[in-house]
């Protein structure tokens, strides 16, 4: 990639489990996520979909270092904050946001939208405290709120409307990347769409690069240049949007896509679907080999042995699937 | 004659802050072994219609202030609780949305689940629990012998709903609702409960109510779908009319904007406004506000659920006129 912005190299978060009652002693650990590799380029959407479970979300966090890693590199225009000081890290985030799934649990009911919005503007002192307020009315118009509803608490607004508090939140500090982990699932279709608009009107005005998780497909399609498709802790697919969407590659793809119903009754019922047995297998005890082979179709003897790599095939999608010559 | 019919029931809410009018006169039916789909926005009354047939409403604030449900001959409605208890839980089950809170954390999944069979039937607790069983390894839980004695926070997701469709489902009943079943759930676990829906309707030949916002989880579920707005009912009709030949505005909105249907990068169509305060009095139609084709006509005459075309009846002034 020409110009990445970020950039994760073999990223690593592995949570330890204690058990006992006095002497705590570690017995596990969950791998939450596994050694992943992506860059974002400047001005790039890339979504992130994958079942509950999957890491999405920790990923997110990790490369905000909400979580520690324990591996790997995050490098956000050259700095490296896994290795940085507390210090540097804290600098380094006023060029990495995130908006939250929930606007209901993600605003703060105590502070009205001045104190929220002011608070980051601030704490980073990015401009003279006299100029505060008109920054905080320039950051409501920006996201279509009417800038006289300064001085209302969260509940007074709807669920679309408090997403975009959260999203004028996060812009205040004019960043360079955008993490929106699911910021669509808990509004209506209608709002979701209103919500979708401004996203990408954002990302185009500002020049932001945005990593958008979601479980549904159909939207990440819509909004995103390349999709990343994780399952427990891994990425196994990645390519351009609409090749992922419309000829997936890995078994685990193909199945995700197949599940999603479609909104025309003569389609949906003509369609053969490829059901998934079962639940996603725990990350504690992760099955051996490629870790998706115990629900897919077209598992060998080979898979249950060897650990799938992301490789490169024809048309620059990256596929971690041994057998992906043959089906 | 239907399994159930629905005659101007009519829910609302007394708060302090006035009377908000959540369900406003729905008439429907639902014959046996059918799926009847209600679709509609957060707040429209698609989930107090269904809970105030189950008797689920508190009250007060709410209040059934009239309409009569009609459940083979029983008034649901009107109902001493004797006869209610007779049904509810028996012949009309219900699942709810989010399978996290709708099982009891304090209860293993055995009580809970064979708890309608020791309450609507004659039957020991041992054979009970055969049942349970049974109905466990019905609705594809493996190892259910184990699983059975287990407490909710031991299931994921996924099991949990399982669990609650065989426990709705263990009494055998007559008519199922279902409340936004699979919105909590992945894509990959919604199509197993979907198909699981699906072949239980088919093994026990029961009439299925699906409450959903998805029209793509409608379209391969349903036999008919209603479309609910501010509390009333604004179109109904057979799954393939109502997609392939929508009538009413709001339906046309609803379907344009699934994202998935439109080009990609475009921008997407959005339904401008906000559904309308139910504490409010609306004057003529409740969606016309939002609408696009709206005209003054639309803004004073309230427009009633009648069509040429008595198998697709909508609420749309300029429709019934043949405008739009």
């Amino acid at each position: 990639m020409p110009d990445p912005i970020l950039q994760l190299t073999d990223v690593k978060t592995h949570f330890p489990i204690h058990e006992g009652f006095l002497v705590k002693r570690q017995t596990g650990t969950v791998k939450a996520v596994d050694g992943v590799n992506l860059t974002l380029a400047r001005g790039e959407v890339l979504g992130l979909v994958g079942e509950s479970g999957c890491g999405k979300s920790t990923l997110a966090r990790t490369i905000l270092q909400l979580v520690p890693t324990t591996g790997g590199t995050i490098v956000l225009e050259g700095k490296n904050l896994t290795a940085g000081s507390s210090a540097e890290i804290l600098d380094a985030r006023r060029n990495l946001q995130m908006v939250f799934q929930d606007p209901y649990a993600s605003l703060n009911p105590r502070m009205t939208v001045y104190a929220m919005l002011a608070e980051p503007l601030l704490v980073h002192k990015v401009c003279p405290s006299a100029e505060v307020p008109a920054r905080v009315a320039e950051l409501m118009t920006l996201v279509g709120l009417a800038p006289r509803f300064m001085q209302k608490y969260p509940h007074e607004f709807s669920g679309g409307q408090r997403q975009r508090i959260a999203i004028a939140r996060a812009l205040a500090l004019q960043p360079r990347v955008i993490i929106a982990d699911e910021p669509v699932s808990a509004l209506d279709v209608s709002i979701q769409a209103q919500i979708l608009n401004l996203l990408a009107s954002l990302v185009k005005k500002m020049g932001l690069s945005l990593i958008f998780i979601a479980h549904d497909l159909s939207v990440v399609k819509h909004i995103s240049d390349r999709i990343a498709v994780m399952y427990l802790g891994k990425i196994v697919e990645l390519g351009s949007a609409v090749e992922v969407i419309e000829r997936p590659r890995h078994p685990y793809t193909r199945a995700l896509i197949s599940a999603i119903p479609t909104p025309n009754p003569d389609v949906e019922r003509a369609r053969q679907r490829i059901v998934l047995a079962g639940d996603p297998p725990s990350p504690v005890n992760p099955p051996s080999g490629c870790t998706f082979h115990p629900r897919c179709a077209y598992a060998q003897e080979k898979c249950k042995t060897s650990v799938p790599p992301l490789v490169k095939i024809d048309d620059g999608r990256e596929v971690a699937c041994v057998r992906i010559g043959e089906i | 004659m239907p399994l159930l019919a629905v005659n101007d029931l009519r829910t609302y809410f007394h708060t302090r802050n006035g009377i908000y009018r959540a369900v406003d006169g729905i008439d429907f039916s639902v014959e046996r072994g059918e799926t009847l789909g209600i679709v509609g926005e957060s707040g429209c009354g698609k989930s107090v219609t269904c809970y105030s047939l189950m008797g689920l409403i508190p009250q007060p604030p709410g209040r059934i202030e009239s309409g009569t449900a009609l459940f083979d001959g029983v008034d649901l409605l009107h109902c001493t609780p004797k006869q209610a208890r007779a049904i509810r839980g028996k012949r009309i089950a219900m699942i709810f949305q989010d399978p996290m809170t709708s099982l009891n954390p304090y209860l293993r999944i055995s009580e809970q689940l064979i708890e309608p069979l020791l309450i609507h039937e004659k039957i020991s607790r041992k054979a009970a629990l055969a049942r349970g069983l049974e109905m466990m390894t019905a609705v594809g839980i493996n190892d259910a012998e184990k699983r059975i004695h287990f407490y909710p926070h031991e299931f994921s997701g996924g099991m949990r709903q399982r669990v609650m469709i065989a426990m709705a489902l263990i009494t055998k009943p007559e008519l199922l609702i279902a409340d936004e079943p699979t919105t909590a759930l992945d894509v990959t676990v919604q199509a197993q409960i979907l198909e699981l829906i699906k072949k239980m309707q088919r093994e026990l030949g029961m009439a299925v109510i699906f409450i959903t916002h998805d029209l793509g989880v409608i379209s391969g579920l349903c036999d008919r779908v209603q479309v609910m707005y501010a509390g009333k009912v604004v179109e109904t009709g057979d799954t393939r009319t109502i997609f392939y030949q929508p009538k009413h505005p709001y339906t046309r909105a609803l379907q344009r904007s699934i994202p998935s249907l439109q080009p990609k990068g475009s921008e997407l169509y959005t339904i401008a406004g906000m559904p309308p305060d139910l504490s409010k009095p609306l004057p003529g139609c409740s969606f016309a506000p939002r609408c696009e084709f709206a005209t003054d006509r639309c803004r004073t005459e309230t427009p009633a659920l009648s069509a040429q075309n008595a198998d697709h009846p909508h609420a749309c002034l300029r429709a019934q006129t043949g405008e739009i």
